[in-house]
Parts: C-alpha cells; structure tokens; sequence
C-alpha cells in the first residue's frame, strides 16, 4: 500500500492517534471506528470493491500502531479479531487489507471465511488479498475466486490468481460459464482467462 | 412537509412503511435501540443488533431517499438482565462510530436499581463521547421516574441541553421543561400522546425544545403519526413554518450537537447493494 496522503493536519491527527495506540493498544477500540470522522475520509460512498479510499490508509496505519503496541502475536490476534468483529462493513474491509501487515500468520484465517461468507463485494474483494494468497486453504480461496465472478469482483483484485488456479477451478469456472451460457446470460470476460488456460 | 422522525424503530417495519413516509414527507430518522418485544438473552444479541442499525437498516432507508441514524445503549428493561448487561462494556466501541447520534435508549422502567446503574453509567459515557442523550421514561410511575432522571442527568454532569426526555405529556411535560432538558412526545394511535394533545400543549408552551416522533415499532403504531401532528398544527392555527421547526429543525437542532448527523442521501441507486443484498430480490443480471 501506498503511503497515506493526508495533509498535514489530518497527518499530525493520525501520528497522534498512532502514539496513543503503541502506548495503550486498547484505545484502538474507540478510535479506529472513528478513524474516518477524527482524521480524515475520502467524501462520499462508494461500492467499488477496488477503490482507494483514504479512511482505510488510515485505518491501516492505526493497525500498524497497535502491531507497534501489541508485539505479543496471539494477544494482538485477539485485538484485531475484535476490531473485525464489532466493526461496521469499512472497518472490517480496512482489518482485512491490514491483515498482511500485521505479522499474525494463520492466526486469523476466521475472519477471511466470515468476509467471504457476505455477499459484500468490498469485503469479498478484501478478504482475497496476500493474505489469502498464503494462509487461506484451496477450498476456501476457489469458492472465493468463484464469488468474486458471481458479485462482480474484478479477479484483478484477487491476489496470487495466476500461481493458485488449478484444475479444479478451472472445471468450476468452466460449470459456471455453461450455467450462465445455458440461461443465455453473458460469462462475465473475467472467467475468460481460466476458461482459455482451461483449454490448452 | 419536511419531517425528521427522531424516534422510530425502523427494523421493525416494511419497505411499505418507508414508502409511506418518504410520501409523507418523511426524510430523516433516528432509530434508538431498544428491546426487540422478545427479550434477548445475551450479549451476543446486542451485538447483532448494533451492526443491523449501523449497516443494513441505515442502507434500506437510504433506498427511499431517507437518512437513517441510530442511538446505541443497554435499554432499561434489559439491564436487569444479567445476561445482558455486560453489554456496557462493549458500548464504547459503537458510540465511536459515525451515525451514532446519542446514547439511547436509556432510563427507568421498572425503577430498580440495576437499571439505575446502567442508567447512570451511560450517562457518564455520552459525556465521555461527547453526545446527547436519549431518555425514555417510564409507562409506570412515570412522574417519580421523570423526576429521578433529571436528578440522574445533573449527577453524570451532562448538559440539560443535550438530555431529549421522550415520551412526555400533561403530567411531565413541565418539570422536564422547567429542568431546560428536550422534550420529546411519542404520538400513538391508542396511547402516550395522540395528535390534538400535543397541540394544546404547543399552544400552552411554544415550540422550544419540543421533538414529536411517532415511536412506531413492532407493536400497534403508526409511523405517520409526526405528519398528522404536522396536519394538526396547521388546522389549529399554527404556520408552516411553526411546523417546519417542530418536525424538522429542532430534532435537527439536537441531534446536531453530536457532530454527527448524516442528511446528505445519495440517489438511489435501485440495483444498489449492502453487504451484497439489494432490496430488489433479483440475481445481478
């Protein structure tokens, strides 16, 4: 991830929040749902599962302080299981791009199943990162590729596609485009790679 | 007409109810937690709760072009429940979060002392966090109850100003107004306030501090009641523009002083999702 572009009063904001966190993690609880209203926000909403927007830069940053915070990894797994679990949908999209970052190993592979549990394209989309690309089990990340297709994730976003796709995907992308063919429905051009590779 | 509800349980009602009001000229809500009729049994209920009034409920209202936000608190009823008030501790995390316009539901119902703990415990909390409060008072000995949280909101050292005392009338209304808290009326069908009382006691007291809300919810209710009241007013004399300040710019006025409110509403976008669930019950095409 690109470094944070705030200006600079929202920069000093944030340097303060990270201090408060490194020095007490558990003030994370009250500031990282109010990253976006106390630091700074892109305006708007947006559904786009790729967009850039600046409440996760800086939602990461606080995940970085409490890794700071936090070097005992089964305590800071806790905190950030919590954060996910009584986070709002962004709060839970900005712990999963984290989730690379934050040295926890396979210790949180819960919340990958539980994003990819939603239908939420946003956290979908999140949840597929490198984190996913290492720790999350075959099953799990073809059922996700596989979601993506159906919510309208672009497979751009999903990380590691090229080295991870196997045969089993491919027969599953392949079913996929012959249900949508069969209901004269289009194969949405992201299958079309796997379906090609599939074939040769 | 203009109309911003401060007080209705919007999970609890159908796509036709927010059809209806946004006719009726409805575009802003407030949405307190409460008790769901069937009482919960652990926190994990709450919980749930919480993230329903922050996402999805905020997004199904956004469908018909009406703001949605919410209060958050261990409702009184329920803070007698041991199961259930560990809930407190978990508070905070969701008074942090954008939307969330009070703390509320709180208050008596029963007058226990339970409730009076949590009670008082959340009032230091919205002073903590920087917001009103919302009080429901009691159906029973509703004047002891009243007075006891006025009593409550000095203590905690929580400005009248941001106490809105809900669910007024002929026997509360003026030691709540005298105390300089808000004054909140829920206008029922059957009971609490109806429409021709609430304007004698406008014609009797002016129009400062003075919220009407519907509180419509799972049980007999109506969300309409705020434009009957509006309707009222006008019959009886009053303007426009006195309406426009009852039903609009007082609860805007309130709830403004969390910092908090959200009153810009994207278009609708009909085929827009939450969590991946759109209103429309359709496959993406």
């Amino acid at each position: 991830m690109r470094p944070t572009t705030l200006d600079p009063a929202a920069e000093q904001a944030l340097a303060e929040r990270c201090r408060e966190v490194v020095a007490d993690p558990a003030r994370i609880r009250v500031r990282f749902p109010a990253a976006a209203r106390e630091i700074a926000r892109t305006p708007g909403t947006s559904p786009a599962p790729g967009g850039d927007r600046i409440e996760d830069r800086v939602r990461v940053r606080l995940l970085d302080a409490l890794a700071q915070g936090l070097p005992d990894p089964d305590a800071r797994a806790a905190e950030v299981r919590d954060l996910y679990r009584y986070g709002d949908a962004d709060e839970r999209r900005a712990v999963l791009l984290a989730l690379p970052r934050l040295g926890l190993h396979g210790r949180v592979v819960d919340l990958l199943h539980d994003a990819l549990r939603t239908n939420d394209p946003r956290l979908v989309a999140a949840a597929l990162g490198p984190y996913a690309a290492t720790y999350l089990d075959d099953e799990a990340w073809r059922q996700g590729v596989l979601k993506c297709l159906f919510v309208g994730v672009p497979l751009r976003l999903v990380d590691g596609v090229d080295q991870r796709a196997d045969d089993e995907l491919r027969r599953m992308v392949a079913d996929y485009a012959d249900e949508r063919r069969a209901a004269g429905r289009p194969v949405p051009d992201d299958a079309l790679p796997l379906l090609t590779s599939r074939e040769t | 007409m203009r109309i911003f509800d401060p007080h209705i349980h919007m999970s609890s009602r159908t796509t036709d109810d927010y059809q209806a009001m946004y006719d009726a000229g409805v575009r802003a809500v407030v949405e307190p937690a409460f008790w769901l009729g069937q009482p919960r049994s652990s926190v994990e209920s709450f919980v749930d709760y919480f993230d329903s009034l922050v996402g999805f409920e905020r997004f199904r209202a956004s469908q018909f072009q009406i703001a949605h936000h919410c209060t958050i608190a261990l409702n009184p009823k329920e803070a007698n429940d041991p199961r259930c008030a560990p809930v407190l501790d978990l508070l905070p995390r969701y008074l942090a979060k954008d939307g969330v316009v009070a703390v509320g539901e709180v208050g008596f119902d029963s007058m226990t002392a339970e409730e009076e703990k949590a009670f008082a415990r959340q009032l230091e909390m919205a002073v903590e966090f920087g917001l009103p409060a919302l009080v429901h008072t009691p159906h029973r000995d509703k004047l002891a109850g009243t007075r006891r949280t006025l009593e409550l909101v000095r203590a905690a050292g929580l400005p009248m100003a941001h106490a809105l005392v809900d669910h007024l009338n002929e026997v509360t209304v003026d030691l709540v107004d005298d105390a300089g808290a808000w004054l909140g009326f829920s206008i029922y069908p059957d009971t609490k306030m109806d429409p021709d009382r609430m304007v004698a006691i406008l014609q009797r007291r002016g129009l400062d501090r003075v919220l009407v809300n519907s509180a419509a919810d799972w049980g007999r209710s109506d969300p309409l009641t705020t434009r009957r009241t509006g309707e009222a007013m006008l019959a009886s004399g009053f303007s426009e523009d006195d309406v426009d300040r009852v039903l609009w710019r007082n609860p805007v006025e309130f709830f403004a002083q969390s910092g908090r409110l959200l009153l810009d509403v994207p278009d609708v976008d009909a085929g827009a999702t939450f969590a991946g669930n759109s209103l429309l019950r359709g496959e993406r095409a």
